[in-house]
């Protein structure tokens, strides 16, 4: 592993800290790079799907998690909406000089931990110390391998008129939790994220529904952002019902308190599938039977009025335009 | 000219641009060319209006000045050229010929009250239209509403259902006749009928139209709730002098606090329950009917749950045939709302109605002349001795606004407005047409509708834009749609900022010529987006129509919570009151006030870490926002509005009925420079929060307080807008932004700046509020482009 800027005592440190974590097979021999069979990955599947994100987010550790936790459940998510079992991980961080040591050995642990959770393995990495300022604090980028399943085939353009538009659970729970760190709202209750690896409950849906049309991970952006996705990406209008819509009472008081629009807010754990009607109630029940997706739900449908268009029927029976934003949540009443 | 009408001789070409088709244009040229013993011919064309013409020069001189002073109530000419023929024009009479075909230039009319002729048809029994909810003739009735193509014509209306009988169809070819040429002409044996449905009973429709009137108006007696479908959509009516029955409608539509509308027969109904000047009855009375805002202090009080908080009323006459036989017969004032739930358009269609209105109304009457375009009944108000359009839709669109000296040669342009009044602007050859108000466009249905009466209009104006202009917000889906058609089409985009639109639009109805000399534009309002990463609403601008300079605006103050502090005025009393003194200095100071203990029990603490954070906190100079802070003070709507502006609506009413005190009375305002934003100038209310909680010590009672904010922010405004003016030697201030649809500032402001000297313009023939922006955007971005 290469040397960063700051001082080489801390970069040894915490390399020997991750190497620690992390050790496995392919990681051991700490060459370049990592190295695997090809015959191996084939088992899982006829396809690669390849990824990376970079983590970087306010304060570092927050109820339900931390950013170690996110960095490893981001990539696999990422990987498994798309179908495939996600194998290996790559990490690199990059350190501001003066971050304490308990934190990045707690990072490392939480990082580890989630890896096995998941059934991934880091296997290849790099640590940098950045001087003070250079950086905000820490930040992590992961990129994850895995294999797609023979005869999956999902994609942003498959939705078609009548499918069923499926969330596995409560939204918002992650960018309430954040929010909440971030400005120390000392709420009476606490609110958790639900970051987590959810390749095994997608596992599950593609085996009960294997027409499923889309998944995708409603991070950033929350609800809205994905469904418009979806709406833009097949051409096809998506009808959603409030009333419909999981969200915890908390995360619904949190809302109303600072103003936030819940189906904005991001969420670590929370997938938007787009099934087949017939095999909706498979899908549902597979879902529900998961840890990750007991609470899963039928929201809405896909139509074919108003190709591109979200539109909610709220609670009262007003019909409302989702749309994506541009920017912030900003008041546009004059 | 008359110079130039004497040169024409004794043959001429007379072409003639407007509204003039469809208004019984052609029959008046006839009588008027036939009593001026003229020969010739006139033709529609697509042009407008053609005349050819011949007889002594003086006649003709004359016919020519009876055009313009005896057109038909209708007709809206925009110009007539004129010129002479050079040879004799041999005919031995004057006819109507036969129009001629071609692509399409002229106008379709506003939709227009019942004219007095064909209401005294309905009410005289020796008449064959008597009792027809449905008559009409070329001086009145549905255009706009039945339109869905152009040329206006009878197949391109919702009239084309209805065939005419043989009565009809010889009115509608005798020039002499009214309805020669009505488009939309009708009797009972040919035309649209209406029918009564009852909503939860199993039984057949009453069908005969005299009966199903008569127990509509026995339902109504009894304090039921009919729709009822009317012109521009359906309406919820019930008896106003009923307070159970308004109460009933209320809870079943949701609309808890809202105005209401009321009907009335006539101008005397009207006098028993609010006081009403002469103006007042002509706005009333005229064929654009809209709800006139009045004082409501007759000598007989309706039930306040009609306008509750207020101390106004809205009345309008019955408009149509139909509703003038429901008003007749019921002998009592009626309120007409729309027929929605609230927050949605109202409902046109037939099944919308037995769907969506079935859990409000109990009767429905209904009628089969399908309204091809939803439009709403306008809002007009008398203030600073104008009548002032609040609202523009039925009566008022899609009529076009003449544009000042100076724009003849703006391009086509198309603005798209903003997004809670939402209405667009087509803008060509020298005159703009503001499209009807559309409410809300988060709501899918209004959206729909915009989309579709953009197409609307581009057909009727046969618009082609070259530029298209929108907000700088960029959340407005008129913003993102207006984005999406640009880079379909290839077509350039201007943005504009929303309060030198509000300025610009009042500076274009108001006549200022494209090169007049700047003017000080003072904004106030609820929110537009700034330039500097603050939300904008109470702006002193030195602007013309090219641009504009920001010389102070009101102090910007914390909106914890953003659209929630729209919806909670408390919010914004907290944050006033941080900004102004701290929360703790507050409380030391007045701990004991009952209002203080109010806000001590809402998560303030949740609020100061959102504010420190900078959570959904924006930064707004908003008027607006004051209004609802200063209302919450004095225990107006502290914890919610239930419908747009009301808390700044009630605290208007509440300081009317106090009456303004004294200029010493006035609440003191204070000016800082900010060196760090361009020497800006802040007015800050933080000096009049003290002596607001002064009062409120002293309970002084929530209508002084409301009466001496008013007073001291107009003072504070005024003062400021004469200094600025001053300094940047300019005579006129321009007053825009929803904050002037109220009548106490308004008036007082231009009281206040005409009593030193300066010329006050202020909205009439466009809504101050955002309803009147998209014709400032379209007037900016022309004379962008006509000074490149
Ligand atoms: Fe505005
Ligand atoms: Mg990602
Ligand atoms: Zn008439
Ligand atoms: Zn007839």
């Amino acid at each position: 592993m290469a040397h960063g800027g700051g001082g080489k005592a801390m970069h040894d440190f915490i390399d020997d800290l991750f190497v620690d974590a992390f050790y496995n097979e392919p990681l051991a021999p700490l060459e370049d790079q990592a190295r695997f069979s090809i015959d191996a990955l084939a088992r899982y599947g006829d396809r690669l799907a390849f990824t990376t994100d970079s983590y970087v987010v306010s304060p570092l550790e927050f109820p339900g998690g931390d950013i170690g936790k996110l960095a490893i459940c981001g990539t696999v998510n990422d990987l498994a909406v798309g179908g495939a079992t996600p194998l290996y991980l790559s990490c690199a961080v990059i350190v501001e000089e003066g971050v304490s040591v308990d934190l990045m050995r707690k990072v490392a642990r939480s990082m580890a931990a989630t890896a096995v959770e998941a059934g991934v393995e880091v296997v290849t990495g790099d640590t940098k110390v950045v001087e003070r300022g250079a950086c905000d604090k820490l930040f992590i980028n992961t990129a994850g391998i895995g294999v797609i399943r023979a005869g999956v085939k999902l994609g942003v353009e498959l939705a078609q008129p009548d499918d069923l538009v499926i969330v596995n659970g409560v939204l918002g729970d992650h960018g309430a939790t954040i929010l909440n760190a971030r400005g120390d709202m000392k709420l009476d209750t606490e609110i958790f994220s639900d970051c987590a690896p959810l390749h095994g409950l997608i596992g599950a849906l593609l085996e009960a529904a294997p027409n499923t049309r889309f998944i995708r991970d409603a991070t950033r952006g929350g609800l809205a952002t994905v469904l418009n996705e979806i709406a833009r990406g097949s051409e096809v209008g998506i009808e959603i019902r409030e009333g419909q819509i999981p969200i915890r009472a908390v995360v619904r008081g949190f809302c109303e308190l600072l103003g936030l629009d819940p189906l904005y807010l991001a969420n670590e754990g929370k997938i938007v599938c787009v099934v087949a009607k017939d095999e909706a109630e498979a899908a549902l029940a597979a879902l529900r039977a998961h840890p990750y997706g007991k609470d899963s739900v039928a929201i809405g449908h896909v139509t074919d009025e108003r190709p591109g268009r979200v539109v909610m029927t709220t609670v009262l029976g007003g019909r409302r335009i989702v749309d994506t934003l541009v920017g912030e949540q900003l008041p546009r009443i004059c | 000219s008359d110079a130039a009408a004497a040169e024409l001789g004794d043959a001429a070409e007379i072409r003639v641009i407007g509204t003039v088709q469809g208004v019984g244009f052609r029959p008046t040229v006839w009588r008027l060319a036939t009593e001026e013993r003229l020969v010739g011919e006139v033709l529609n064309d697509s042009e407008g209006v053609l005349i050819r013409t011949g007889g002594a020069a003086e006649s003709i001189a004359r016919f020519l000045r009876r055009l313009s002073a005896e057109a038909p109530p209708l007709a809206r000419i925009e110009r007539i050229e004129a010129r002479g023929l050079p040879a004799p024009l041999l005919a031995e009479s004057f006819e109507i010929v036969a129009s001629l075909a071609g692509a399409p230039r002229t106008r379709v009319a506003a939709d227009a009250a019942v004219c007095g002729a064909c209401r005294a048809e309905v009410l005289d029994p020796s008449e064959r239209r008597h009792n027809y909810a449905f008559a009409n003739c070329t001086h009145c009735g549905p255009r706009f509403s039945i339109v869905t193509a152009v040329p206006y014509d009878r197949p391109h209306t919702t009239m084309s259902a209805f065939p005419m009988c043989a009565g009809c169809r010889e009115e509608y070819e005798q020039p002499a006749d009214r309805r020669f040429h009505a488009q939309a002409i009708a009797c009972a044996e040919c035309g649209p009928q209406i029918w009564l449905e009852r909503f939860g009973e199993q039984r057949d429709p009453v069908r005969d139209p005299d009966a199903a009137l008569a127990q509509t108006v026995a339902a109504l007696r009894a304090g039921k709730i009919v729709a009822i479908r009317g012109l521009g959509g359906f309406h919820l009516a019930c008896d106003a002098t009923d307070g159970a029955a308004i109460q009933r409608l209320r809870e079943r539509k949701r609309r808890d606090a809202k105005p209401l509308a009321v009907m009335a027969t006539d101008v005397e109904m009207v006098r028993r329950y609010c006081r009403i000047t002469e103006l007042e009855q002509r706005l009333f009375e005229a064929v654009e009917a809209p709800i006139v805002i009045l004082a409501a202090d007759g000598p007989e009080a309706l039930p306040a749950e009609l306008a509750p908080g207020l101390d106004a009323l809205g009345f309008m006459q019955p408009y149509t045939p139909l509703h003038l036989l429901v008003l007749r017969a019921v002998g009592r004032p009626l309120v007409m709302t729309s027929g929605n739930l609230a927050h949605e358009p109202q409902v046109t269609e037939l099944d919308g109605a037995r769907t969506e209105l079935r859990d409000i109304a109990d009767l429905a009457l209904m009628h089969d002349r399908e309204i091809a375009n939803r439009i709403d009944d306008s809002v007009v108000r008398v203030s600073a001795g104008q009548p002032r359009l609040l609202r523009r839709a039925r009566g008022y669109a899609p009529g076009a606004i003449r544009l000042p000296p100076g724009f003849e040669q703006a391009p086509p342009i198309l603005a798209y407005g903003a997004e809670q009044k939402a209405a667009f602007c087509v803008l060509a050859e020298g005159a703009a047409v503001l499209s009807q108000h559309q409410g809300d466009l988060e709501e899918l249905c209004t959206y729909e509708d915009y989309c579709k009466n953009l197409g609307l209009y581009a057909d009727i104006y046969d618009h082609r834009p070259q530029l298209l202009v929108a907000d700088l917000h960029p959340e407005y889906l008129s913003t993102k749609l207006a984005l999406e058609v640009a880079a379909e089409r290839g077509l350039p985009l201007r943005r504009v900022q929303h309060h030198h639109a509000h300025i610009a639009g009042c500076m274009a109805e108001r006549g200022l010529a494209l090169h007049a000399p700047a003017v000080l534009g003072v904004a106030l309002d609820g929110l537009g987006f700034g330039t500097d990463g603050t939300i904008w609403g109470g702006e002193f601008l030195l602007a013309d129509y090219r641009g504009y300079q920001r010389l102070a605006s009101l102090a910007p103050v914390a909106m914890p919570g953003g659209v929630k502090a729209v919806r909670e005025p408390w919010r914004n009393l907290y944050a006033q009151l941080r900004a102004a003194m701290g929360w703790e200095a507050f409380t030391r100071r007045f701990g004991a006030l009952e209002g203080c203990a109010d806000l001590g029990h809402k998560p303030l603490a949740v609020i100061d870490r959102m504010i420190e954070a900078g959570l959904n906190t924006p930064l707004a100079s908003s008027t607006g926002r004051l209004f609802d802070a200063v209302a919450a003070a004095v225990g107006i709507c502290p914890d919610r509005v239930r419908y747009q502006a009301q808390a700044a609506m009630e605290l208007e009413a509440a300081a009317a009925r106090a009456g303004l005190p004294s200029r010493a009375e006035a609440y003191p305002f204070a000016r800082r420079r900010e060196a760090e934003a361009g020497e800006l100038i802040r007015l800050d209310p933080a000096p009049m929060w003290t002596r607001l909680a002064e009062d409120l010590e002293r309970n002084a009672g929530p209508g002084t307080i409301a009466a001496r904010f008013h007073l001291g922010l107009a003072a504070a405004v005024a003062e400021l807008a004469f200094d600025l003016s001053q300094g940047s030697r300019v005579d006129t201030v321009v007053l825009s932004g929803g904050c002037f649809q109220n009548k106490l500032l308004l008036e007082q402001v231009t009281r206040d700046l005409e009593s030193r000297g300066l010329r006050c313009l202020s909205n009439v023939d466009t809504p101050a509020n955002d309803g009147g922006v998209a014709l400032g955007q379209a007037v900016v971005a022309a004379a962008t482009q006509l000074s490149e």
